[in-house]
């Protein structure tokens, strides 16, 4: 087969690849970005059991590798409890998938947003209180934007790393684009032994991690106007 | 009457006890002045008054109507804290101002956010907001801020975000405006330009309650100084007397030191 007949095959796997790929790293930032402000009030939290669980499990999930995650969550249900949880095939996988990098990803959100909710001043909540604000019209109005604006760079850092660890599912054999690029390697659909096609699966993360940054730096500089 | 009745407050953090029974009445149209070293006291009392703390005892009055009396449980409730808090402003040492909004919308925030618990809000949105505008932009203008609306706080000076803080206090009609020490962080040349806007609400009889290290602003505006140490009221009277004839030793010893510099 020629360059110009295995293109085509080769794109169309990829492309399709790249979507699976789209859909996890969309799926966890829609979980995780709430999910992590959960766990980031759960560490702050005036309950010192409640603060010192949450720390704790931030410390285990933060302090394991994603992959033992993603194996230990697709098999245990099946190994160990002898259900079928995540139901089969590639949906099976995804869900599984996508549950383990929502929480991963929150907890390390969690850690960002502490830190941001951590670093604006106390003064701004006490000039809310005098001047008569509730506690949630105070988060909303006054400190939030301050938050979002401290958190932007920290979390463009950990959003390009998503990107990249989404390929992580491959090791439960989630149709990623990795596993397609690497499928020609094997062989697959009468192409076999060609590396040229990891080169373009390469391409397709170095693309879509430049436009995250150009995206998220136009709203690092959109949230400039203030101090 | 005397519009604010404050009778033996006390507070303690932690282990050390920063108020040991506070007493004093404030009459309405007058400025109080709070003098005093660091650690006196001085800013906790004011904190005590906005309900920033709470004191372990004692009774804070308005009008002779209680609102906050450590003996006695429903005044204690936080959820009548807010509107309570509303009978004072309080302008900080650092200003405190909003940094993602300008300086107008630093002034009409908190009445904004006021007025939507009116019933007729939804119905007058338009013209609710274009009053409380209309007070703010005459409020900064009264200032000399009438070119610096549409400012960020960063793109002010520490004065001017000072008497953006002043208007923003003001805004929402106080029946006491306490500062604390709202000129520590200012130059000399800022100072002086929040040190005139509060001349000028003396003089129009705002009643004021004013910490402050400038001896000699705190003589010549107030009407009654009060001379904190240690956490207690140790002597209070009108400025001239304070000043110029102070009856107690270790105001005579503040006042010496405070000359020095």
């Amino acid at each position: 087969m020629s360059f110009q007949e295995q293109l085509p095959i080769v794109l169309g796997s990829l492309n399709s690849g790249f979507l699976q790929t789209l859909r996890l790293f969309a799926i966890t930032l829609l979980g995780a970005i709430p999910l992590g402000l959960v766990i980031a009030f759960g560490s702050m939290s005036r309950l010192k059991p409640l603060a010192a669980i949450t720390r704790v499990v931030v410390w285990v999930v933060r302090g394991t590798p994603l992959m033992i995650q993603l194996l230990i969550i697709y098999y245990f249900p099946g190994l160990m409890l002898k259900t079928n949880w995540w139901g089969s095939g590639e949906s099976g996988r995804f869900l599984a998938a996508a549950i383990a990098f929502i929480f991963n990803y929150a907890c390390y959100f969690s850690e960002i947003y502490r830190g941001g909710i951590q670093s604006v001043p106390v003064g701004q909540q006490e000039a809310g209180l005098v001047l008569g604000m509730t506690r949630p019209q105070i988060f909303f109005r006054v400190t939030l934007l301050q938050v979002i604006k401290r958190i932007v760079p920290p979390m463009s850092n950990e959003v390009i790393t998503l990107v990249k660890d989404t390929s992580l599912a491959r090791i439960i054999a989630l149709q990623e684009i990795i596993w397609a690029g690497q499928s020609f390697l094997k062989g697959s659909q009468g192409i076999s032994g060609q590396i040229w096609p990891l080169f373009f699966t390469a391409l397709y993360y170095l693309i879509f991690t430049g436009v995250l940054t150009v995206l998220l730096g136009r709203l690092e500089r959109r949230l400039d106007y203030f101090r | 009457m005397a519009i604010l009745e404050v009778e033996n407050i006390h507070k303690q953090f932690e282990r050390t006890q920063v108020l040991k029974g506070v007493d004093f009445r404030l009459e309405e149209g007058k400025a109080l002045s709070i003098i005093g070293s660091s650690g006196s006291g001085k800013t906790t009392l004011l904190r005590c008054l906005n309900f920033l703390e709470r004191p372990d005892r004692g009774r804070i009055s308005i009008r002779g109507e209680v609102l906050f009396d450590a003996e006695d449980a429903v005044t204690r409730r936080e959820s009548e804290t807010r509107k309570k808090r509303l009978h004072f402003g309080l302008v900080f040492q650092n200003f405190n101002l909003f940094p993602q909004y300008t300086a107008l919308q630093n002034v009409t925030l908190a009445g904004e956010l006021m007025a939507r618990e009116r019933p007729d809000y939804r119905a007058k949105k338009r013209e609710i907001r274009q009053e409380l505008e209309e007070q703010a932009t005459a409020l900064l203008k009264s200032m000399d801020l009438g070119e610096r609306l549409g400012n960020y706080p960063h793109q002010l000076s520490g004065g001017q975000q000072q008497r953006v803080a002043i208007a923003r206090a003001l805004a929402l009609r106080p029946d006491i405006l306490c500062f604390d020490e709202p000129t520590s962080a200012l130059d000399p040349e800022l100072t002086r330009e929040v040190l005139r806007v509060i001349r000028e609400l003396a003089a129009r009889h705002t009643t004021m309650i004013i910490v402050t290290h400038e001896m000699r602003f705190a003589r010549e505006v107030s009407d009654r100084v009060i001379f904190m140490d240690g956490g207690v009221v140790v002597e209070e009277g009108p400025p001239e007397q304070v000043f110029g004839s102070p009856r107690e030793e270790r105001t005579r010893r503040f006042l010496s030191y405070a000359e020095d510099q």
